[in-house]
């Protein structure tokens, strides 16, 4: 029949995360429709309408998905889903957040951050945080499923898909948004920079993170953290990369200073390069690590800023 | 108000997983089994309103072999005042434990459900939400921050991008962040009392619910496992290498 992308945007610009949503959804079934919801998202719609596979944009432009608030997010995708044998969706916090209520009601079990779509109906997808890989076959029926976005590759602007406008669902008004406090960064966002440059708790301190920042700004990266430097209230929630902070895949990601638990590991081992700096020469960081460096990371941070100031940066 | 905690019985977070060599699964066998650490949180959660007088009545609930009977003690011992524990076995999907907690919602009326937001053996993050909606109540995901309001619940939530405040009207369903709050030890008086109170005994029939799997695992294996390189001597030596692989 086809399959509904559910689209990933913020401030009229579509995500990384939908791109990518679009590859995994044309492996399941075939045109794939994107569905854009919130408020003044005509520009999303625009950049979803030339992913190369989508047939069809529709587009609702409503006040009630502003936040894309999942009781709101339930009734608009399920009055779209008598049309569609898979509805998919990012696993993002937002799709994480309203698609098991799609499912629910739609009484089919869902198939959680997909790594891979073997075929139609068979899926891998990690479980105890990525140290095993399962491979599950959804029953006949409507599959419903989330996607690790970093285990696809994002569908190429080719295309030029229809935008259809739609009208919005009853809302149930079972809860309303209050207030957002996001963290403002010139730097790339964790889920789609190219380089990584993480601190943990070897860090000691919210003050020190500012070394990363300035190393961050030389190589253009993003800065995440472990979870152990998150919960020590050096950096905010948004930073942690892990089983379950953010799962990402970049070209490089640096580990300064993180010992390597496994939680953590199940959010970057999937990195292309690896490169750990951590002063104990056991840390299970270097076991999965490409190239590492045994040093205070206090005498290596200044180091490898001269170095990339010697090699052009 | 009642609160509900659903808790389930998962491999210790400290323990190192094991795929079996046949692809049938994970070993469980003699391995240290605990109550999934999101839900810990829960019933933390749940005994600090309690203890502020919000709640007045806290049910750990917990479906799963007879030995999940053991985690409700733990919720218990934590501060939870009785238990119901729903017998089945083998892997119970989400979808079906979300169904037995709407059975067990519409005899308890509570006027919250605190459970985890995943559990650290499937990874699913769906049940909390799966009950939201077949109860027709707003949800408060990933709680980072909850304030009880009359009848509402402000809820601070950990979304990609930082946090967010929702408001919920009650019922409502709540599933934990990890710094939701540090959960507590049980003391030992508190685990000795733990052992008078009550736990109810169900099946998932008492609700009308069919917990055989929908999902049909083909196969479980070991991810392609990432082989540690070289370890340099000099912070000149690491650069040099990136550059020459093009990664800076």
């Amino acid at each position: 029949m086809a399959s509904l992308v559910i689209a990933e945007h913020e401030n009229g610009t579509l995500k990384d995360a939908t791109a990518k949503t679009v590859t995994a959804a044309a492996q399941v079934s075939t045109p794939v429709h994107v569905l854009v919801a919130g408020l003044e998202c005509s520009g999303a719609a625009k950049y979803a309408a030339k992913l190369a596979g989508v047939e069809k944009v529709l587009v609702a432009d409503d006040g009630r998905y502003a936040n894309m608030l999942a009781e709101a997010m339930e009734g608009l995708i399920l009055s779209l889903a008598p049309g569609y044998d898979a509805i998919l969706a990012p696993a993002t916090t937002n799709g994480k957040n309203y698609l098991p209520r799609v499912a629910a009601k739609l009484d089919v079990p869902q198939v959680s951050e997909i790594l891979k779509v073997v075929s139609p109906d068979t899926f891998e997808r990690p479980i105890y945080a990525g140290n095993a890989i399962a491979t599950v076959q959804a029953p006949d029926g409507k599959k419903v499923i989330t996607v690790r976005t970093t285990a696809f590759k994002a569908a190429e602007a080719a295309g030029s898909a229809q935008i259809q406008n739609i009208d919005g669902a009853a809302d149930p008004g079972l809860s309303q948004f209050v207030g957002e406090e996001l963290s403002k960064s010139e730097r790339p966002e964790l889920t789609s920079a190219k380089i990584i440059i993480s601190g943990g708790r070897g860090m000691q301190s919210g003050e020190n993170f500012k070394l990363l920042e300035q190393l961050a700004d030389k190589l253009r990266a993003a800065v995440g953290a472990s979870r152990a430097a998150v919960d020590a209230g050096f950096v905010p929630n948004d930073y942690q990369v892990g089983q379950t902070g953010k799962v990402v895949a970049p070209e490089l990601y640096i580990a300064i200073g993180i010992s390597g638990a496994i939680q953590h590991l199940a959010g970057m081992k999937d990195s292309k390069v690896i490169v750990a700096i951590n002063k104990d020469d056991d840390a299970p960081i270097f076991q999965i690590a490409d190239y590492g460096l045994v040093a205070d990371l206090f005498q290596a941070i200044p180091e490898l800023q001269a170095e990339l100031t010697k090699v052009g940066y | 108000m009642k609160v509900i905690v659903p808790v389930k019985r998962v491999i210790d977070f400290n323990v190192k997983v094991r795929v079996k060599t046949d692809g049938s699964g994970v070993d469980l066998a003699n391995v240290k089994m605990s109550m999934n650490p999101f839900d810990e949180i829960a019933v933390e959660e749940a005994v600090r309103l309690k203890e502020k007088g919000t709640v007045t009545e806290i049910i750990a609930v917990s479906i799963g072999p007879q030995q999940a009977g053991e985690t409700i003690r733990t919720a218990l011992a934590i501060g939870a005042d009785r238990g119901i524990l729903v017998k089945a076995d083998g892997p119970i999907e989400p979808l079906a434990v979300a169904k037995i907690l709407k059975g067990i919602c519409e005899a308890e009326q509570p006027g919250l459900v605190i459970l985890g937001k995943q559990a650290i053996d499937d990874d699913s993050n769906q049940t909390g939400q799966m009950l939201a909606a077949l109860l027709g109540w707003p949800q408060g995901t990933f709680a980072h921050k909850l304030e009880m309001k009359d009848g509402r619940a402000d809820v601070e939530r950990e979304i990609d991008g930082g946090l967010q405040t929702v408001e919920v009207k009650l019922p409502a369903v709540i599933t934990t962040d990890l710094r939701l709050n540090e959960p507590r030890y049980a003391s030992l008086p508190n685990i000795m009392k733990a052992k008078k109170k009550p736990v109810a005994e169900k099946t998932p029939a008492d609700y009308g619910v069919d917990v055989t799997p929908r999902l049909k695992v083909l196969k479980v294996v070991e991810p392609a496992k990432r082989q540690g390189g070289v370890k340099f001597k000099t912070v000149g030596e690491l650069v040099r290498k990136l550059k020459e692989i093009g990664a800076i």
